[in-house]
């Protein structure tokens, strides 16, 4: 053995980890990643045991969240799995935060440890940064502060006006979250002391403003031709919890600040629910790429490098439609795959690959896959980038599910007259916007009963889930009147209505 | 540059007020669960914890979604021999794909949320709102007797209890320390004597100084004590308070041919049940198994539970060994009593009027809490209409009725339900 065939020593040789070997890995890491211009925010790594990854797992990865039942089932349901061995704990939870929080749990080997770190600190750090999604809607500077906020808030709330009172209202809310986000509104920044600050001061105007609406004195002589047809809202408002929150006739201002904060969190994780092929992608390919290099200068040992393939292996693993793992396309298969796929068509383009992407083929593969990162979401992302070559990996074909025939059929497969059809399908399916029921506010009896109307505008016919009879009843205890939802199908015909009163 | 934390002494249980929320909102069907768990366990193993399932249904917060039907388009991975235009028959049974594919495709039951109560929270749901009646009883805050713990290291104490250690250790921290100046200047003056030597003879007097002050420092050194009183360390033992808090539990069963294994077995789980809840309030509790026919014995647990027996019953001899131990073995001042029967409320019939005489003056009087359950599915047999007379002039007497399992739980409850203060 000869110390020159190797310029450098293996970091370490054994699998267990210490304070300084993940500052040593770590170093090199970030040496790495700044070679290939990752962009990130600092990075604070904290060592966690697994009951507290179990704790930060239930509550959907926040470091702080308010209190409720839910994450209670949540962390039940993970404790349960974990004993069981059902599952290993993820090994990574990353908040889009600055800095950027990145867990690593204590029972980790260390190839495990320097996975997560390039994983997490470096590749969802630097989509959090930099994706349009993450940059236009969410701050990540704020963000801790917030959550601090709502907990405090609802504690405050929970003493005040006693817990059941706040967990019906928080119920209510969270039925309704998806329903809770702007789409093409930029959210102001607040920090913690800006937040509560203004919070009493919203709290006096808002309900200032729900009194003028709902004020039952006429005003002298005034606009006395009402009896005009217009509806209020005059324009149709699909983030129902904010319609809400600002008019709900009943709702006492602690329970408008609890709507906002429901709604506000269900904001911050709205760019996660649209860019996980990406996101995961993303920081998979990174996470790949970098320890390669890192084997590559001979800086860990063979056994490190094994270990750490037979992780990722799992992790990119995509079973058949026929298999009985098979639950769905596995987005870290499919965002890894399509981010090898690109720099390959960068570096090594085929004739195929010149003909259908002949902007990227031959160009410099960081820089194309920087700007795929920080300029799609992971519709757009499928629906530019997905090659054909990756289809025929993947055998992907497409299927056609119309409830009118009696029959399934195959309507595109993994062959020229299919590229197309199969990339454009599963990009759609990645469209949020047609995979959740398009729900509106639509009417509010103003002058009448108060009752409000949510219109549910059918796509390519897909009726509500019975369980909207369900959410229907939150939405009534929120509102404080009668509610009603009515389906129109495409020719604004209403096919189907739910109804209820609030609870007495 | 990373800041890399240790988070691992921070509390781990910040989900705890959230699995306490869930908890609470879901009494009511946990309850149900572990009522039902009561009465299907084995009875080995009843102190433990428990899976609780409660139907999916209730636990799943509803949101807006697509329901089946429509249309809708969707990708799979790994085709094998479909092509276009292929057409599939809808899979039975609904939702093979429902949207984001998290959809259970497997088919298995997913029915009921499944997870692990931990044995002290089972207990709590399983005593819940119980109390033992007349606790007060004498000796349970009175405080007489006490008990040595350690608690630490004094100086002061008796030579039996030195600490050899500790006392070493801190002679050997003490000679260091008083060492340390002489050890210092020792080594210099040795040093600058070897220099010194270079250029001078042994009877200079700066040599003879040196020496001198040498052996003065050396005899410093020897001079501190290898050990000193002022390093003795004790073993400091104090005296705590142990409150007397110990119970006697009297089971009694009639193992006659008419006892039948179903009977037993239902009388074995209540002795159980009384057992756990004694072990909740008394540090210490002692059993007595009494098993009779038409005479009584003292016996172990397995015999208690398992042995067959066949002749008839007298019940009174049961009732007799149990006033005889109590008065050898368990002095009312120090020990709390409780009792509990279980018989098919079949009795000679000559023998009842002696088992109440029994009852009302060897035995009542003596014990915090008789209970008496009567394990048949049919009309009350003699034993009851003799012990419904003591019911009513004692308040510490229970007896109930149970027919099947399933009745062992609100039984129980009834005869330990709060009372009234």
């Amino acid at each position: 053995m000869t110390d020159t065939a190797k310029k450098n020593q293996p970091v370490s040789q054994t699998s267990e980890w210490t304070f300084e070997l993940i500052e040593k890995y770590h170093s090199e890491i970030e040496r790495i990643a700044g070679n290939f211009g990752l962009s990130t925010y600092p990075i604070q790594l904290e060592i966690i045991t697994a009951e507290q990854m179990m704790d930060a797992y239930s509550s959907v990865g926040m470091p702080v969240g308010y209190s409720h039942w839910t994450f209670g089932k949540e962390f039940v349901n993970t404790e349960k799995n974990y004993k069981r061995g059902q599952m290993g704990l993820a090994y990574e939870i990353v908040i889009n935060s600055n800095p950027c929080i990145a867990y690593l749990m204590e029972e980790n080997s260390m190839p495990m440890q320097a996975l997560v770190i390039a994983h997490a600190a470096y590749g969802h750090n630097s989509f959090f940064k930099n994706n349009y999604l993450f940059t236009t809607w969410t701050s990540a500077d704020s963000i801790i502060d917030y959550l601090l906020f709502a907990k405090n808030y609802v504690a405050e709330c929970e003493t005040r006006y006693g817990e059941e009172a706040v967990e019906n209202i928080l119920d209510s809310c969270h039925a309704l979250k998806n329903f809770g986000v702007d789409r093409y509104k930029r959210p102001p920044k607040l920090s913690l002391q800006e937040e509560q600050s203004r919070q009493q001061e919203r709290e006096d105007y808002l309900q200032s403003q729900v009194n003028e609406l709902w004020r039952t004195i006429p005003d002298k002589g005034q606009n006395e031709s009402n009896d005009s047809p217009l509806r209020y809202p005059s324009e149709p408002q699909e983030n129902i919890l904010y319609f809400i929150e600002k008019n709900a006739p009943l709702l006492e201002p602690w329970q408008r600040e609890i709507v906002r904060i429901v709604r506000k969190i269900s904001q911050y994780f709205y760019p996660q629910r649209q860019t996980q092929v990406m996101n995961e992608g993303w920081a998979t390919f990174w996470h790949y790429t970098i320890l390669n290099q890192l084997y590559d200068e001979g800086l860990c040992t063979d056994g490190f490098m094994l270990e750490f393939l037979q992780s990722h292996t799992n992790v990119v693993a995509q079973p058949g439609f026929d298999s009985p793992y098979y639950s769905g396309i596995n987005p870290y298969a499919l965002g890894f795959n399509m981010m090898t796929d690109i720099r390959r068509i960068c570096e090594y383009p085929t004739d195929e690959d010149r003909e259908w992407f002949p902007d990227i083929a031959g160009t410099d593969w960081n820089e194309t896959l920087h700007f795929a990162m920080k300029n799609y979401k992971d519709e757009s992302f499928i629906g530019q980038y997905l090659s054909p070559k990756l289809m025929r990996d993947f055998k992907l074909f497409a299927l056609n599910d119309d409830d009118r025939s009696r029959q399934i059929e195959v309507s595109a497969i993994h062959n020229n007259r299919g590229y197309q059809q199969v990339r454009s399908t599963l990009s759609e399916q990645y469209n949020l916007g047609s995979n959740e029921p398009n729900i509106q506010v639509y009417d509010v009896d103003i002058k009448g009963d108060r009752s409000l109307t949510l219109r549910h505008t059918q796509f390519l016919r897909r009726p509500l889930d019975k369980s909207a009879y369900e959410v229907i009843k939150h939405v009534a205890r929120l509102w404080g009147f009668d509610v009603k939802i009515e389906s129109i199908d495409e020719r604004e015909k209403i096919v189907k209505t739910y109804e209820c009163s609030p609870p007495k | 540059m990373a800041q890399i934390v240790d988070r691992r002494l921070n509390g781990k249980n910040k989900s705890a007020v959230n699995r306490q929320k869930f908890l609470r909102r879901f009494r009511k069907q946990i309850k149900k669960s572990v009522e039902n768990i009561i009465s299907e366990r084995s009875v080995t193993d009843l102190d433990k914890g428990e899976k609780i399932s409660i139907p999916k249904k209730d636990t799943s917060e509803p949101f807006f979604h697509h329901g089946q039907g429509g249309h809708r388009d969707m990708v799979h991975p790994g085709n094998k021999e479909f092509k276009q235009g292929d057409l599939i028959p809808r899979p039975e049974g609904g939702s093979g794909q429902g949207e984001g594919g998290e959809a259970s495709d497997t088919g298995e039951g997913e029915d009921d949320f499944v997870f692990e109560l931990s044995r002290e929270e089972f207990l709590q749901f399983f005593f819940e709102d119980l109390e033992l009646p007349n606790l007060v009883k004498t000796k349970l805050s009175s405080i007489t007797e006490t008990r040595k713990v350690r608690a630490g290291h004094t100086s002061e104490g008796i030579p039996s209890n030195i600490n050899v250690v500790r006392s070493l250790t801190g002679a050997m921290g003490r000679r260091m320390a008083l060492r340390g100046p002489y050890k210092k200047e020792l080594h210099k003056i040795e040093k600058e004597l070897i220099e010194l030597l270079k250029h001078h003879n042994e009877t200079d007097r700066i040599i003879i100084d040196l020496r001198e002050r040498i052996v003065y420092l050396k005899n410093r050194i020897k001079k501190i004590p290898f050990i000193d009183t002022f390093d003795l360390r004790y073993d400091n033992r104090i005296d705590e308070p142990v409150p007397t808090t110990q119970a006697v539990m009297f089971c009694i069963m009639d193992v006659s041919g008419s006892m039948g294994r179903e009977e037993k077995d239902i009388a074995k789980r209540f002795f159980m049940l009384l057992y756990l809840f004694l072990t909740r309030t008394y540090e210490k509790i002692q059993i007595v198994f009494i098993s009779h026919h038409t005479v009584a014995s003292e016996v172990d647990e397995e015999t208690f539970f398992y042995s067959r027996e066949t002749g008839g019953t007298v019940v009174s001899s049961a009732l007799k060994l149990m006033a005889s131990i109590i008065q050898d073995r368990y002095p009312t001042n120090d020990w709390n009593i409780y009792a509990a029967q279980a018989s098919d409320g079949d009795n000679w019939h000559n023998d009842s009027k002696i088992c109440i005489d029994l009852l009302n003056n060897n035995i009542m009087p003596f014990v915090q809490y008789f209970s008496y359950i009567e394990i048949t599915p049919d009309q009350h047999q003699n034993l009851w209409d003799e012990y419904t007379g003591i019911q009513s002039g004692w308040d510490n007497f229970a007896m109930k009725k149970i027919e099947k399992t399933a009745d062992i739980y609100p039984v129980f409850r009834k005869l330990f339900e709060k009372r009234e203060a």
